[in-house]
């Protein structure tokens, strides 16, 4: 049975899921992929200030198509989170609470993970047409020029998961 | 000699379409292999996965709208009769502009970037595509397209190995990049395996044999038996539908073959996601 939860996702919500959870998420999420995940670190090594905050934010790892007219967005399924591993824990140590991805993480993910008492959560990559049904809304943040790359705020309703890597670092990938 | 014109309007026309048709519509080989493997499945989440696969496929072919959002590099193989002469335009020219159309038109993802390392700019219609060209006797142009998905494409090796590694050395390397691949190319996978010639031409083998049927067999029955066998131990694994766990890691295993030099025996390894998108069309 799926656990449904209410974003922004609190310290309760994720001390209580574990790896193996089917989960509805309902309220908003954030986008970014390779691109703006570079662009969001190098800014940090800089220690200048994000465009976007992502405290208490989950990000969902994507790159939509285009969206036919009449429809919020375009088909929006996970990409491989493994490309973003060199950037999440600068993200998690920042007070970012979890990642939607697809695919297993590095190490050093899983122990900011376990640090920072966050999340991640696994999606149905090449369910994008599926995925999107749940997306309300979406809002253009910043890094426009990305085009499909762009950070986004999605808002959504029963987006479908499944706890991937929990707080403790249980990891449904491991096999 | 007979020559027969063909229009470049009319090629780019079938280019826009096959590309347009093979990202909402998934094939009815991998439909039936989705079918198949959920009546094998037994774990709730290797059901669940299968039927959200299912349904993302049929909701995408009924709304006409991609199935998966990477809708990939454009990539064809075509078979061009030597006596076709094509009329107000060029081939090339024709096939870039059917890429650009379908993608810019089609509500398609454009993820093609100018430059590999350094400017990494994306060029807006997905184009260039790759162009596989092999002229064959004939007055028809033949053309298999698909759009490749790159979480995939990054799971995909190649090694040349030497005659001495014999058929156990070939099967080990597949069977290592496959899992090496584990739940990343959104399982279940199909895995396609050029096997032989150069270096190059291993790897456009591994390519050709992702965009064949996975419910056909290399002609060879010796090759045929280890396709089979490879699967079954591809699906030993457990990675399962979406790496979340199932005896379905793999759909199909494709292996093309060709002649190679004495002192070698090239193997790539080309891994596709479910989202296995090919269309042929000819002309």
């Amino acid at each position: 049975m799926e656990k449904r939860i209410t974003l922004p996702i609190t310290d309760q919500d994720i001390q209580s899921l574990r790896a193996g959870d089917s989960v509805l998420l309902t309220g908003t999420i954030i986008t970014g992929r390779d691109a703006a995940h570079k662009r969001l670190f190098e800014l940090i090594e800089k220690g200048a200030p994000l465009p976007v905050d992502v405290k208490g934010e989950i990000i969902y790892y994507v790159g939509p198509a285009p969206a036919k007219p009449g429809y919020a967005v375009g088909p929006a399924g996970p990409t491989s989170s493994y490309r973003m591993d060199k950037f999440t824990p600068a993200l998690l140590s920042l007070g970012m609470k979890g990642m939607i991805g697809k695919g297993a993480r590095s190490q050093e993910v899983i122990d900011a993970i376990v640090k920072n008492k966050a999340i991640y959560f696994a999606a149905i990559g090449g369910a994008a047409a599926l995925i999107a049904k749940s997306i309300k809304k979406e809002e253009l943040l910043c890094y426009e020029d990305l085009g499909t790359e762009a950070v986004r705020r999605y808002t959504v309703e029963d987006f479908p998961c499944i706890v991937a890597i929990d707080c403790e670092g249980n990891n449904v990938y491991q096999r | 000699m007979d020559v027969r014109q063909i229009d470049a309007a009319q090629i780019t026309a079938a280019v826009k379409k096959l590309f347009m048709d093979c990202n909402y519509f998934i094939g009815g080989d991998i439909m039936a292999q989705l079918e198949a493997a959920l009546a094998v499945e037994e774990q709730p989440v290797a059901k669940s996965v299968l039927r959200q696969i299912i349904e993302n496929d049929k909701i995408a072919a009924a709304e006409e709208i991609p199935l998966c959002q990477d809708t990939g590099m454009a990539v064809l193989f075509v078979e061009y009769g030597d006596k076709v002469c094509v009329k107000n335009g060029s081939f090339e020219d024709a096939v870039q502009q059917g890429v650009r159309e379908a993608y810019t038109e089609g509500y398609l993802r454009k993820s093609v970037v100018s430059d590999p390392v350094f400017d990494r700019v994306n060029t807006r219609d997905n184009t260039p595509a790759i162009i596989h060209t092999k002229i064959v006797p004939g007055d028809a142009i033949r053309i298999t397209a698909g759009g490749k998905g790159f979480g995939s494409e990054n799971m995909s090796a190649i090694k040349m190995l030497t005659p001495a590694y014999g058929v156990e050395g070939v099967k080990q390397f597949i069977l290592d990049t496959v899992r090496a691949a584990g739940p990343n190319p959104c399982p279940p996978i199909v895995v396609g395996i050029g096997i032989g010639g150069t270096f190059e031409r291993a790897a456009q083998l591994a390519k050709k044999a992702t965009f064949r049927a996975v419910d056909t067999h290399h002609p060879d029955e010796r090759y045929a038996a280890m396709e089979d066998e490879l699967l079954t131990e591809i699906n030993k694994m457990g990675f399962g539908p979406a790496g979340l766990g199932g005896k379905t890691t793999a759909l199909g295993v494709n292996i093309e073959t060709s002649p190679t030099h004495i002192a070698g025996m090239p193997v790539a390894v080309n891994i596709c996601c479910h989202a296995a998108r090919h269309a042929s069309t000819e002309i």
